[in-house]
């Protein structure tokens, strides 16, 4: 990725600073592949808890056979939402621990939300005989995931700015600004 | 116990994606995001024949919880799919932010019709 310095991708390294790992010497990538366990077990544990809220959902609305499917549409939407926002706050942090985004980000939300079950619902539905269901239930949560996303980040992003902004004329800094140029 | 596979599952399927992802992404110089495009469009796969296989009677719904809604649902995601949508987008690579949407759903569309068909070629 060419575009990492300016905003991390969901499942950067976080243990290497230096993304080409695989130019290391041996011993470097051995102490990299350590350091290595306790991000993965961060990834395992969010994604436990990130599917069991997911499961906890399907069971407290459980889709019938044959109808729209709602619940996987709202869980896909709020776990974007929550990406857009937890996203640009991070980028904007200036250190959060390193295994803040693998847990949350990587773990947590990739749990909760869902490509697999999203895609057979659709083709569940399509079997059944509710083709109309299916492409409504194909183009709604595509549009409400990519809306939700699109919409936290950027509001997300603007406030971090507006608040800086506040914060740097308060302190009477006007060098204080300048990364404020950096923004999208 | 139903819980505890969801968990199980999950606890397996998260990691799995993380370390496919990074694999995937170390191994190309493009912008496009292959990584979450290979494990989503794998569980679509998987999860189309395990709810294939449970329909036709061949698994138990224990196996759909430890497989289908725990590793499928950890191993895909759709919040890292709209993430990175988003960063292309507004990277101005909005040919490859739309090339990921389409394939994306037309591969892992495609993938779940493919395991429902072969759950049905195997046990229907």
């Amino acid at each position: 990725m060419t575009t990492e310095a300016h905003a991390p991708t969901v499942d950067d390294d976080p243990v290497s600073s230096n993304p080409g790992t695989g130019t290391a010497i041996p011993a470097q990538r051995d102490g990299a592949r350590a350091a290595q366990w306790p991000v993965l077990a961060a990834v395992s544990f969010g994604g436990a808890a990130g599917a069991s809220a997911r499961y906890g959902a399907a069971l407290l609305w459980p889709t019938a056979g044959g109808a729209f499917p709602w619940t996987t549409l709202v869980v896909n939407a709020v776990g974007c939402a929550v990406i857009g926002v937890f996203m640009a706050l991070i980028t904007e942090a200036r250190s959060v621990h390193r295994l803040v985004r693998p847990f949350f980000a990587t773990g947590v939300l990739g749990g909760f939300t869902t490509f697999s079950t999203y895609a057979v619902d659709i083709q569940g539905l399509v079997n059944g005989g509710h083709a109309r269901t299916a492409l409504a239930g194909l183009a709604l949560t595509l549009l409400a995931a990519l809306a939700a996303v699109w919409a936290t980040s950027t509001l997300t992003r603007r406030l971090v700015a507006g608040r800086r902004r506040a914060t740097a004329h308060i302190s009477g800094s006007a060098g204080g600004t300048g990364r404020d140029e950096e923004e999208r | 116990m139903n819980w505890l596979l969801v968990i199980v599952g999950a606890a397996v399927g998260a990691p799995l994606r993380y370390l496919t992802d990074r694999r995937v992404q170390a191994s190309h110089d493009t912008v496009f995001p292959w990584g979450t495009f290979a494990v989503n469009v794998s569980a679509c796969l998987v999860l189309g024949l395990v709810t294939g296989a449970v329909a036709a009677g061949a698994a138990s719904s224990q196996v759909q919880l430890l497989i289908g809604t725990g590793l499928c649902g950890a191993l895909s995601t759709y919040s890292t799919f709209s993430y990175e949508t988003l960063r292309l987008a507004q990277d101005g690579a909005r040919f490859f932010a739309a090339a990921n949407v389409t394939a994306s759903v037309v591969a892992g569309l495609g993938a779940a019709f493919v395991g429902a068909s072969l759950a049905q070629a195997f046990w229907g």
